[in-house]
């Protein structure tokens, strides 16, 4: 069997950026393996701007933003397999691929999963009615349009405010389709506030807030769908139902980490539907990485880079003995009105002098404190003018104040109980 | 074998029935095609045999024909087999112990499903038997479990009271109330999908023509023969054999004012993610009751789980909608049984009618009015364990002594061996690829579906013609992502294969293309 210094799986951004840190930190035994037939993964589909203000401070598309990493893997002449499909991993490490070159094998000493999301669908949700063509998700009608060159719809309903189903209610109106509204079924939007004003209002389009898809309506293909108003449970209040003809129901109502391969062999799987990891971002199975949005959604690609080179540079530390067995843990926990944090645990004796927490609140909140604790005892307190779920939150903690006895909790304190 | 797309290139009048009336299959040469203002007329050609209805029972009535020397033709209105009461349904091989014993319904449930494991063999479906727990979950509900072990006995099926020690080691996430349980070790689960596909393929490569997409719109009564009249054509046969489902009644009432009547009763169902094997082993249901069978939860043949059907009637036979209260119930009843279905693994809703007869039986029989015509109705669960031996009785019971039928030397009961490259063997794996590396490439990613599995359905003697028909082939677009990566590439090999634009690719009924127009 083949042996590999790291294998990792997914050549997105996650992918690409965990790879250049490994190299960078000494590890040239490396090998990427891609399902599609390009580096770069769903930014490949993404032809729209607003990539890389954080990473690179300038603005630019998906694949202007993929390219730059395509070239600096390239320059360090990473290896890489493209149109692989990674069927299976063990947990002492063993990768199973197929291509149209062959099944494989692979013993690989480090493994880095990054292997992305999918979207969240009609069927998951169970929306009720029919199930014609014409519903379908915001990734697939972009998949269609930005790769393959073809439209949809010509009238459109959305469903979720999510950042994909913006993107493309602007793209698709661009198009010559007529959007005809987004229902969201929170009291306030999922998506990032600039892509609600540059692709909602600025093109008229209606944010239905406390609305859901109550109904669809057509046998073969969509004829219409029925919006309803929600109570605060987000179940349809009868006599509220608003019935929109239309040809097209986009969704855009969250992805979901594609776990599958550690699913599969039970590693263990956190709130945010990814395995748990520790400050370096490795899993329960010592040398079995996992980040970017197999690891929990990103809003920013931005962040996925970043969160990808923690793993190439905890892989490689692994390899280089640098990550001894894990004593010292200390466990992150998501207290009041904080949906998650990642990672799930700190290892002290192995972390950084500094170590980052990534955190989304539940709802949105103004004018609240986020407070740090080390079991009773307060680390820290930040006060947050506003503070929303569609917008991941990163901090910095030192590792010297986190000695001692309790979990580390993130929770969000009312201004006046201070 | 005359493949669809080669038909579709050499026919250029078949082009324009295309056109018009999108993937309709013509396989039979010696129809004659007329071109006028846009509409097919085919001059009537005498069949021995028509069959109205393309799901199982349509199926195994023409795969029996099949084996002897005579013309059938099968019309389906639905774009694809098997894509009504056969494809949303609880997949399962009933054992038998639930109808009343003396019934249709017993005979039949019993013989069928004592032909399951050579039937899979044959036609290459995927088959467990896995075996059944009917539960008690109350302290009352003991005595109707030993009547149902004498009902059991009585219609000759095998079947032993379990107690609660022995159902959880059996289950061990059943309710911790359990009370006790009957087990049928021969009831099973089976691929609805490929079963009636299967069945239709094997029927084809044995002779038997068949047409999507079509709609019989009324039948003459001729004497000594029928003229069924379509959405597409008239034809003739000597005998008309009635299989259609929730229509049935429909259709029969073109030839006389039957005594009997058919009611949709509609089920709905969760679908859940392969999340974990062995978190059920054996299908679970609850006590019957009028109702029918209740809420019950299996694995399928693809490691998914089931939970359903629920039991409603419906007005509107085309009515497959589901809705949240039904769902609810549905959910909350299962919960009953087992506690922890994890519900977040959802992966699709769906609902199903059965063709609920008002005479409580199977209907299986001929016309009073016309002998020749065969109504084969309200076949409702345990109909798909059923259809085999009731198409095995229709033809050598009522169709072939009537017309002489002489069984044919050639007769071949296989279909091709399919590939399913995610069973085999890391060894099996190696050898498929370096032999056809179309096997390696991946289309669907959540069910691991090549490229060379839907080629391998492409090119066979039953038509893929829709993206669902390839769904319910493969499975790829089955998992959880619904499609969400794989159908842009399905959608791509289907326009190829047809030889039709991607904007003409149909889901599944006419005008349910996926496409709308090309990006500016």
């Amino acid at each position: 069997m083949e042996t590999r210094e790291l294998v990792i799986i997914g050549g997105g951004s996650a992918g690409m950026a965990a790879a250049i840190s490994a190299y960078d930190q000494g590890i040239r035994d490396i090998l990427i393996l891609e399902r599609g037939p390009f580096l770069g993964g769903i930014l490949n589909q993404c032809i729209h701007n607003g990539f890389g203000l954080t990473y690179f401070k300038e603005e630019l598309t998906g694949p202007e933003f993929l390219t730059r990493f395509v070239n600096e893997t390239k320059k360090r002449g990473i290896e890489y397999k493209l149109n692989c499909n990674v069927t299976s991993l063990s947990r002492d490490k063993v990768v199973s691929y197929i291509s149209q070159e062959g099944a494989k094998q692979i013993q690989a000493k480090a493994i880095i999963m990054a292997t992305g999301c999918y979207e969240r669908n009609a069927g998951a949700i169970g929306i009720p009615g029919e199930r014609p063509a014409g519903v379908i998700t915001a990734g697939q009608a972009q998949l269609y349009l930005n790769e393959y060159g073809y439209l949809v719809g010509k009238k459109v309903f959305i469903l979720g405010s999510g950042d994909i189903g913006l993107i493309m209610a602007r793209r698709m109106t661009l198009e010559g389709a007529k959007v005809l509204g987004v229902a969201e079924i929170m009291p306030y939007s999922n998506g990032l506030n600039r892509n609600i004003q540059q692709c909602l209002i600025d093109f008229d389009i209606p944010l239905y807030l406390s609305h859901t898809v109550s109904k669809i309506i057509g046998k073969g293909k969509l004829e219409a769908i029925e919006i309803s108003k929600v109570d605060e449970k987000m179940r349809p209040i009868p006599g509220t139902e608003r019935r929109f003809e239309c040809d097209t129901l986009m969704l855009s109502i969250g992805l979901i980490p594609n776990n599958d391969l550690l699913d599969n062999i039970g590693v263990s799987v956190s709130s945010t539907r990814g395995s748990k990891v520790n400050e370096h971002m490795e899993t329960e199975i010592p040398g079995v990485f996992s980040c970017g949005n197999v690891l929990h959604v990103h809003d920013l690609v931005d962040y996925v880079v970043e969160e990808g080179k923690v793993a190439g540079l905890g892989a490689a530390k692994y390899l280089q003995g640098q990550l001894p067995t894990h004593e010292n843990v200390l466990y992150t926990k998501a207290g009041e009105g904080i949906g998650y944090v990642v990672p799930s645990c700190i290892d002290l004796a192995n972390a950084e002098d500094k170590v980052q927490l990534k955190f989304r609140v539940r709802k949105p909140r103004k004018d609240v404190y986020v407070e740090y604790r080390l079991g009773d005892k307060v680390l820290r307190r930040m006060l947050k003018p506003a503070i929303i779920p569609s917008e991941m939150e990163i901090i910095s903690l030192d590792k010297k104040l986190l000695e001692g006895e309790g979990e580390l909790t993130v929770s969000l304190v009312e201004k006046e109980a201070k | 074998m005359l493949l669809f797309g080669k038909t579709f290139v050499k026919n250029p009048c078949l082009f324009a029935a295309l056109k018009k009336n999108l993937f309709s299959l013509r396989n039979n040469p010696s129809h004659r095609f007329i071109n006028l203002s846009q509409k097919t007329i085919i001059e009537p050609h005498m069949e021995d045999i028509i069959i109205i209805g393309g799901g199982a029972v349509g199926a195994f009535i023409a795969r029996n024909l099949s084996r002897y020397d005579c013309d059938v033709l099968v019309i389906e209105k639905e774009n694809d087999v098997g894509d009504a009461t056969s494809m949303a349904n609880s997949a399962i091989v009933h054992s038998g112990y639930d109808p009343v014993p003396g019934t249709k319904k017993a005979r039949f449930n019993v013989e069928g499903n004592r032909m399951f494991p050579l039937l899979s063999e044959e036609l290459d479906v995927e088959f467990e038997p896995c075996g059944s727990l009917t539960l008690a979950t109350e302290e009352s509900q003991l005595p109707m479990l030993e009547e149902l072990y004498k009902r059991g006995q009585e219609n000759g099926v095998p079947v032993e009271i379990l107690t609660p020690e022995q159902v959880l080691a059996l289950e061990p996430n059943v309710t911790k109330d359990v009370k006790g349980a009957l087990r049928c070790p021969t009831a099973g689960i089976i691929n609805p999908f490929t079963l009636v596909a299967h069945a239709f393929e094997n029927a084809i490569d044995n002779g038997v023509k068949l047409h999507l997409g079509e709609e019989v719109k009324d039948i003459h009564n001729l004497g000594d023969r029928f003229e069924v009249i379509t959405s597409k054509g008239a034809y003739q046969a000597k005998m008309v054999i009635n299989a259609a489902g929730v229509a049935s009644e429909q259709i029969a009432k073109m030839i006389e004012d039957v005594p009997w009547s058919i009611h949709a009763r509609k089920g709905e169902y969760f679908v859940l993610d392969h999340f974990a094997p062995n978190f059920v082993n054996h299908v679970l249901f609850p006590l019957p009751s009028e109702k029918g069978k209740g809420v019950l939860v299996t694995h399928t043949t693809s490691g998914n789980y089931l939970v359903g059907p629920s039991s409603e009637w419906v007005d509107d036979k085309d009515d497959t909608s589901t809705d949240s209260p039904t769902l609810e119930a549905v959910r909350a009843s299962a919960l009953t049984m087992v506690p922890n279905i994890p519900f977040r693994q959802q992966i699709r809703t769906f609902a199903g009618l059965r063709s609920t007869p008002s005479t409580h039986d199977f209907i299986i029989e001929p016309s009073k009015a016309a002998p020749n015509f065969i109504n084969v109705a309200g076949i409702e669960s345990p109909g798909l364990v059923s259809s085999p031996a009731i198409g095995k009785y229709v033809a050598e019971e009522l169709v072939a002594p009537k017309l002489g039928l002489k069984e044919k030397a050639n007769y071949n009961p296989r279909v091709r061996k399919y590939v399913c490259v995610h069973k085999l063997s890391q060894e099996g794996k190696e050898r498929l690829v370096a032999e056809n590396p179309h096997f390696g490439e991946m289309i669907c990613n959540c069910e691991k579906i090549s490229l060379g599995e839907i080629e391998d359905v492409l090119s066979r003697s039953l038509p893929a013609l829709t993206i669902k028909a390839i769904k319910k082939r493969t499975r790829a677009g089955f998992g959880k992502c619904q499609g969400g990566f794989c159908q842009p590439k399905v959608l791509f090999l289907l326009a190829k294969k047809l030889g039709v634009s991607p904007m003409e690719v149909l889901y599944d009924r006419e005008g349910s293309e996926i496409l709308d127009k090309e990006s500016k």
